[in-house]
């Protein structure tokens, strides 16, 4: 009785957001349109509540619940933080976005919240089957979510294209999931840990290996499983982008933790060769596709498979040096692509999107704070000091040097440099054209007031960049040892 | 008592603080609109940022070779980076002339931008705040933050204010320099795996084996040399100050340039001295080259800014120079002709600007008997152009002797071919004075040329009190750094190779 106590105890904020969800699902069907702030005021309500929830019942130590399929440790708590500042985030930038399309429905914020459900339990999962049903609730909320504007048959066209790379991608991973239970007897990420260290390398524990690495690969949109980002990027409504793009990245880290560092540790020699190659690629093939985009959803898909080459950079140190540079390197990679999109949502208005980068020409005379808050985020994305995006490529620069990459860092390195010409060119298009657009920006004054602190924040953690360091190495460390 | 007082202020944060503040400060509360308020606030912050540097001067210990004004601060603990400030007599005198600089682009921008003005201003500002933390850190990842966050100030004014293909350049401009500092990085991040450290003091301690010291100094090259610049990767320069308004030109031929050669001594030459003397002999062929072949393609020049770009390459080749023959003369000389060239190059730069912002041509063809409409301006101009050619009785003389003394010491043909610029330099500079200031009147443009107004008087009138000053009276510019340079040859001296075998 005390153990089913301190279960649900040690679930607390998940079970505050699905309660939420399901409340909120229900009350959309009895209000009146016009009082859909209070959708919107709840939801935030909620990431409040879990935020509270979460810090309140977190403990230094490591819990377990329901026979070790759930986890409760400094690590997940840490990222449920991040996600729920994520979420509410997106929340603030999209509200407009949606009011203006007659897409501001109970839905979505249900949806978010279900998806956010769902990576919590990604985040918190011991067990293989937990992590995979977190998954594939995260992934179903996000397939519609692409999906939600229904008379858009571009978004259509992205959400099927969505849906049917990213069932493929469940099932390698499902498919690796159960050679590694065939080996080693159990779904325990602990137990097959220590199943596989005493047992001899078998191919079947390979090939699990293999379909689970190339499963993660997939979440992260990592080469050669990059094939599905830049269509969905460019065709999902932006705000949908910007749900795929940012925190879901939080969640495949941790995905990542669980699977390769504490289920996999044993074959990192493996997985590590993997990481080195997929990392090399998508740094190559990001950086020069992004370069000749014209649409700035697709450069920054692009941008993002690059990005996702640096997270790797970190992860395939296989050490914990790397894994806490990597995990800051998400962290401030998740508020950059969210201020970034939050520029964009705020350029689109109704009837137009802000799409191509040709968009932002000008937007020194037509707004120069919002086109300041842009330079800092693009030059942060460029990794330029003095911004959190310097300190992101340079820890997991430094983590891969240490673990003996050597020509590998020299080619990242040579990467950033064609990296920088796009955001470059993003910079030049607002600084030194001339608008071809005139019409005055109009948002919400919250928007505009959180978008600035953000990305001043961009600023902010650069110069001081101990804080996010110091969360980010802390916490992994705890949970690794 | 007073003293003691004036030492505890920290005076290197302020000198890097106050500029990017008042920059700040110009941002919020200056505008188009307002652009009499944005232009005194400016000059305001430049003023109050120039007198916070000079007690750097008078406080400044002579007889101490070392770091002096050093500040410590914990910054990123968890990669054991500090906050540390320092200036020894080398820093010193630039940091001056940044500060200094400053107040001249501020008054030559007074009344020739009209379009973002506050957005100008403050571009310089904050710029001249993050050069003076490059010039004073003595932490590697702090030197690195200012290092690279002053390319975009410049950047933007290139591109902004700058000429017709402003975008390439500076595109261009920023590419470049980034590709050598993040190879510079990656030294940082080697040497920070031996020692655990950024510290500066920790890497001139650090023993290497020659091939550590050959990889670390051609990383530090790459970055230092597309700054300088040396020939061959020079070919951002004349680009980047043609588009450049003359703001951007005075501050990147007078400042920027020098941040390449100070972080040779700073960093390259005492982290790897071993590496430095084994490559000694291609950096002095590298640095003839640019003296030389420079010079020959800066006289066929049609364009005056592209000239003078290209007689900058040239003379700060002599910098170069007169670090790698590891001789205490060629060093101070080429310290001195860093800190003359800042000012001869601005007065150059700020003289085309002037004859720009009247004609709006900066091609040698459009002008031509100048002297008749501008008699005034003509004599600043062939004052600045005879210390450009190194004349005797110029602070241009001083750097260029002591380092052909030095280099005829070391090698004769090596002095000889370093000679060859008296006369090259003295060929361009004085062609196209003569093209452009003598003469008759050529066309109209000429013609209605009015002479300085009171602000570009006043101006050049200062550039030239300092350029005839210290070309008579060099010493307090020499004094400072006697010190500073015998500790800096005494360490390269020791060899840090580890000793291996008996």
């Amino acid at each position: 009785m005390d153990n089913m106590q301190f279960d649900l105890l040690a679930l607390l904020p998940e079970l505050v957001v699905m309660g939420m969800a399901m409340f909120i699902l229900l009350l959309d069907l009895f209000i009146l349109p016009q009082n859909r702030f209070m959708i919107y005021g709840l939801s935030q309500f909620t990431l409040l509540a879990a935020a509270f929830f979460t810090f309140k019942t977190h403990t230094p130590a490591v819990g377990f619940a329901f026979s070790h399929m759930f986890i409760d440790d400094t690590l997940s708590d840490v990222i449920k933080l991040m996600m729920y500042l994520g979420t509410s985030l997106i929340l603030v930038y999209t509200r407009k976005y949606l009011q203006d399309r007659n897409l501001y429905r109970g839905e979505f914020y249900a949806m978010v919240l279900f998806g956010l459900l769902g990576m919590m339990i990604m985040v918190s999962g011991h067990n293989m089957l937990t992590i995979y049903i977190g998954l594939e609730l995260l992934s179903l909320c996000l397939y519609s979510l692409v999906a939600f504007d229904r008379d858009n048959p571009r978004a259509s066209e992205a959400a099927m294209k969505y849906f049917v790379l990213g069932a493929l991608a469940s099932g390698m991973l499902l498919y690796g999931m159960s050679m590694l239970y065939g080996m080693t007897g159990s779904l325990d990420v602990s137990d097959i840990a220590n199943s596989i260290a005493q047992q001899p390398k078998s191919p079947v524990l390979i090939l699990g290996l293999v379909f689970v690495v190339a499963g993660l690969a997939f979440k992260f949109g990592a080469v050669p499983f990059q094939m599905w980002v830049p269509d969905v990027y460019q065709g999902s409504p932006t705000p949908m982008t910007l749900l795929i793009g940012s925190v879901p990245k939080l969640a495949a880290y941790a995905m990542t933790v669980r699977l390769l560092v504490q289920g996999l540790h044993p074959l990192a020699l493996d997985w590590q060769d993997m990481l080195v190659l997929m990392a090399v690629l998508s740094i190559i093939i990001g950086n020069f596709s992004a370069i000749v985009q014209t649409n700035l959803k697709r450069m920054l898909a692009y941008s993002t498979i690059s990005h996702v080459g640096f997270i790797m950079f970190g992860m395939m140190s296989a050490n914990a040096n790397g894994f806490a540079s990597s995990f800051f390197y998400i962290s401030a990679y998740v508020l950059m692509s969210i201020a970034g999109f939050g520029i964009i949502l705020l350029l689109s208005r109704q009837g137009f999107e802000a799409e191509e980068i040709n968009d932002l020409k000008g937007l020194n005379q037509r707004h120069p704070w919002f086109a300041f808050l842009m330079l800092i985020i693009m030059f942060s994305m460029a990794g330029i000091p003095p911004t959190i995006g310097f300190y992101a490529k340079f820890t997991v620069l430094q983590a891969a040097w240490q673990a003996g990459f050597t020509w590998q860092v020299v080619l990242a390195v040579l990467m950033a440099t064609i990296g920088a010409f796009y955001y470059l060119n993003i910079v030049r298009k607002m600084y030194f054209d001339a608008p071809e657009d005139h019409t005055p920006l109009s948002a919400p004054l919250d928007m505009r007031f959180i978008l600035s602190v953000h990305s001043l924040a961009l600023l902010g953690l650069g110069l001081f960049p101990e804080v996010l360091l110091g969360v980010c190495g802390h916490s992994l460390l705890i949970s690794l040892q | 008592m007073m003293q003691a007082d004036l030492t505890s202020i920290s005076w290197l944060s302020l000198a890097i603080w106050l500029p990017v503040l008042s920059g700040v400060l110009v941002l919020l509360l200056g505008g188009d609109h307002k652009a009499t308020l944005t232009r005194w606030l400016a000059l305001a912050g430049s003023l109050v940022s120039f007198l916070v540097t000079l007690p750097l001067y008078t406080l400044f210990d002579v007889q101490d070779g070392f770091f002096q004004f050093e500040e410590l601060l914990p910054w990123v603990p968890a990669f054991n980076m500090h906050y540390h400030l320092g200036i020894d007599g080398f820093s010193m005198p630039l940091v001056l002339l940044t500060s200094f600089t400053t107040v001249i682009v501020v008054l030559a921008g007074w009344e020739v931008i009209t379009k973002h003005i506050a957005q100008y201003m403050a571009a310089f500002l904050i710029m001249s705040g993050i050069m003076i933390g490059v010039f004073t850190s003595l932490d590697a990842i702090l030197y690195y933050v200012f290092w690279e966050a002053m390319l975009i100030p410049m950047f933007l004014v290139i591109g902004i204010w700058g000429g017709p293909n402003r975008v390439y350049a500076t595109i261009k401009f920023f590419l470049y320099t980034l590709l050598g500092s993040l190879l510079m990085l990656v030294a940082f991040i080697y040497l920070y795996h031996q020692t655990g450290s950024f510290e500066l003091a920790d890497y001139y301690l650090l023993p290497l084996s020659m091939q550590a010291q050959i990889y670390i100094f051609i990383a530090f090259f790459m970055a230092f040399a597309v700054k300088i610049p040396m020939w061959p990767v020079h070919t951002w320069l004349p680009d980047a100050h043609v588009e450049a308004p003359t703001g951007g030109s005075v501050v990147l031929a007078a400042i920027a340039l020098k941040l390449g050669g100070y972080s040779f001594l700073r960093f390259a030459m005492p982290i790897a001295p071993d590496a430095a003397h084994y490559f000694s002999t291609a950096m002095i062929v590298l640095s003839l080259i640019a003296v030389v072949y420079i010079a020959l393609v800066a006289l066929v020049q049609k364009d005056m800014k592209k000239l003078i770009a290209y007689s900058s390459i040239s003379h700060m080749g002599f910098v170069t120079l007169g670090f790698f023959m590891f001789s205490q003369l060629g060093l101070e000389g080429a310290v001195v002709q860093m800190i003359s060239h800042g000012f001869i190059s601005s007065a150059m730069f700020l003289s085309v600007g002037v004859l720009y912002d009247r004609v709006h041509s900066r091609e040698i063809s459009a002008y031509g008997g100048v002297v008749n409409k501008m008699p005034v301006f003509a004599a600043f101009a062939v004052l600045f152009a005879m210390a450009n050619s190194g004349l005797p009785g110029t602070s241009g003389f001083v750097g260029e002797f002591m380092v052909i003394l030095a280099a005829v010491k070391f090698n004769f043909w090596v002095g000889f071919l370093a000679a060859t610029t008296l006369i090259f330099g003295a060929a361009y500079t004085l062609w196209m004075t003569k093209r452009v200031f003598f003469g008759n009147v050529t066309n109209h443009h000429v013609a209605e040329l009015s002479d300085l107004n009171k602000r570009e008087f006043l101006i050049l009138g200062t550039l030239a009190l300092l350029v005839i000053g210290f070309g008579v009276y060099p010493q307090p510019i020499t004094e400072v750094m006697q010190a500073t340079s015998t500790e800096f040859l005494k360490h390269m001296a020791i060899s840090k190779l580890p000793v291996t075998g008996y």
